[in-house]
């Protein structure tokens, strides 16, 4: 108890475009490193837990928000909530599509007749786990439903109360893809991010559009090119872009089959093969992100002062 | 027609099947990115763009001089994004869903019609294929309404290739509905499984036809072919792991352009998609 904010580290690993080896980097740093909490903030598509085998002690209902119901025996077929709706998730025979249905409530406020309730949904679940690397938070977003943006943020701060409560000084959060909503939130308040790209048009394209977004929240990114050996051409214009944009290169891993052969298995590339060159490489990456400027603000202000003095 | 690419996990290889459909269908296609968070269509087709749109979200600006503070929109607004600070009705308007229930009731007409910028759609053409590329500008967290606005470019009298994004959610969900038929590709991965079982499950939700593509089809194990017969999912295609194909696509080029042979199994893929719905 009584652990100070501050002193607790998030690391989110994101990627822009999805299947960069985000969840199978983001295991293999669960394995190498001490002391944390693992986070699956990819609520949409959850696959960390596949490699980490978690054992659930607690499961608790995310309460993601409300859905419009029309109560036909009420309903006098107006036609102001077909009006007002700006979703068109109001039928003409007055039947709300849930899956349409924003959960803006105008409809419920505005029926002359009262005849709309909003119910609170459960839009999904998450969980407090065990794992052989230590605690997990992660979650389940239901299937069609909105508010990921919510969950990520709730799966994190669970996160963090747990590290605060039980002393431990690191979270590893695995990030969904893309830019958009669930992204936003698993940004806000991390301590630096770890950006897995590859060599590819659109690896490249989608890593200037994460790195952006990074710069717009204000977060120190660092970067490692994955499949690194695809395209040399690629991955140099993958580094010259990390440069420009004051970010450090943690390394270059060449393709690997390893990444889907561990993953039948259930492990991760670390367990898979412990003193492969693969192994050695990716405990180097992690030696790096560790001892980074970016984990370690503190130091980073300290050496600062020292200039100075 | 309307086909939707989707695949729950990202990067098994839905803009490569949705592009090179499209390609090798040429002037009867259009294709539409509707990955708008991270579009990448565009850059496997190179379209010459004639259009650019921005689109907008409608989000109220405050008439501070009509404003009496009664609260009424505040209390209105299920998304918090109004607030009475101090003297002033504050708008955080990158938290606005634009359901128009301030405007509806303020009593004073307080509130003007503002707008934030969602992103933009651009429209061009490459080898006869009509493109449309929804871009979500950077920052903005709900990318729903600009992916509804790129379907808006939909031609009746073609066949329209929707790229969706990844995932389970909103998002994939705006990019699904409505759709003649889902063409769900993956991986035989033990991630790409998970992730197409719950694709599958939104697929269901939606109630449309789907089929699947397996990408990497030799690099993994059989669980997503049993499962596909469990489930009684038609497989249309199956892409083999090639390094050449994999180069390729590192530099943004077509598979069905650098082995025209291609264009026959896409061509082939889309009869089967079309046998599937007769």
């Amino acid at each position: 108890m009584g652990i100070n904010m501050q002193e607790i580290k998030e690391l989110v690993v994101i990627s822009g475009k999805g299947g960069t080896g985000k969840t199978s980097l983001t295991a293999a740093f669960a394995a190498l490193s001490e002391n944390k909490v693992l986070c699956d903030a990819d609520v949409d598509a959850a696959d960390l837990h596949l490699l980490m085998a978690p054992v659930i002690e607690r499961q608790s209902d995310f309460k993601g928000g409300h859905e419009a119901v029309i109560r036909p025996q009420a309903c006098t077929a107006c036609g102001r909530c077909r009006e007002l709706c700006r979703f068109d998730a109001i039928s003409q025979d007055f039947i709300i599509d849930p899956i349409s249905c924003e959960g803006c409530g105008v409809c419920v406020d505005f029926c002359p007749e009262g005849a709309i309730d909003f119910i609170e949904k459960t839009c999904g679940q998450w969980y407090m786990s065990r794992t052989r690397f230590g605690p997990m938070v992660h979650a389940r977003l239901g299937i069609a439903e909105e508010n990921s943006g919510r969950l990520v943020s709730l799966v994190r701060q669970q996160a963090r109360t747990y590290a605060e409560e039980n002393g431990q000084t690191l979270i590893i959060t695995d990030g969904p893809p893309g830019v958009g909503c669930p992204v936003i939130a698993s940004l806000s308040g991390a301590t630096a991010l770890c950006i897995v790209t590859e060599p590819t048009v659109s690896g490249l394209h989608d890593m200037e559009r994460v790195i952006r977004l990074a710069a717009h929240f204000n977060v120190p990114g660092m970067v490692i090119i994955n499949k690194s050996d695809l395209n040399l051409d690629m991955s140099k214009a993958i580094e010259d872009l990390t440069r420009e944009r004051n970010m450090s290169l943690l390394g270059r891993i060449p393709f690997d089959p390893v990444f889907t052969k561990a993953m039948i298995q259930a492990k991760t590339i670390v367990e898979y093969d412990k003193e492969s060159a693969l192994s050695l490489g990716v405990r180097e990456i992690w030696d790096k992100i560790i001892t980074s400027s970016a984990m370690t603000p503190g130091r980073m202000i300290n050496l600062k002062e020292a200039i100075k003095a | 027609m309307l086909i939707s690419v989707a695949s729950g996990k990202g990067g098994t290889g839905k803009t490569t099947v949705a592009t090179n459909l499209a390609y090798s269908l040429g002037s009867r296609a259009v294709i539409l990115d509707c990955d708008v968070e991270e579009p990448n269509a565009h850059l496997f087709l190179h379209p010459d763009m004639d259009t650019t749109e921005q689109v907008w979200a409608q989000v109220p600006e405050v008439n501070q001089d009509a404003c009496t503070l009664c609260r009424k929109c505040v209390d209105i607004c299920r998304f918090r994004a109004l607030v009475v600070a101090g003297k002033s009705l504050l708008v955080f308007p990158e938290l606005c869903h634009s359901c128009g229930g301030c405007f509806e009731v303020c009593p004073e007409n307080a509130l003007n019609e503002g707008r934030r910028e969602l992103g933009q759609i651009e429209t061009g053409h490459s080898h006869g294929l009509e493109c449309v590329t929804g871009c979500l500008r950077v920052g903005e967290a709900m990318s729903p309404p600009l992916i509804r606005k790129v379907r808006a470019h939909v031609r009746p009298d073609k066949i329209n290739i929707i790229d969706a994004p990844p995932g389970t959610s909103c998002p994939v969900i705006a990019a699904m509905k409505g759709t003649d038929f889902v063409l769900m590709v993956t991986e035989p991965t033990p991630f790409g499984l998970h992730d197409l079982i719950l694709a599958v499950e939104a697929v269901k939700v939606l109630g449309l036809p789907h089929g699947l593509v397996i990408n990497r089809s030799d690099m993994g194990d059989e669980k997503v072919r049993d499962y596909a017969q469990k489930e009684n999912i038609p497989i249309l295609m199956e892409i083999p792991y090639d390094r050449a194909i994999a180069e390729s696509y590192s530099k943004g080029k077509l598979i069905a352009e650098m082995w025209p042979e291609w264009t026959d199994i896409f061509q082939e893929l889309f009869q089967k998609i079309q046998s599937c719905l007769a």
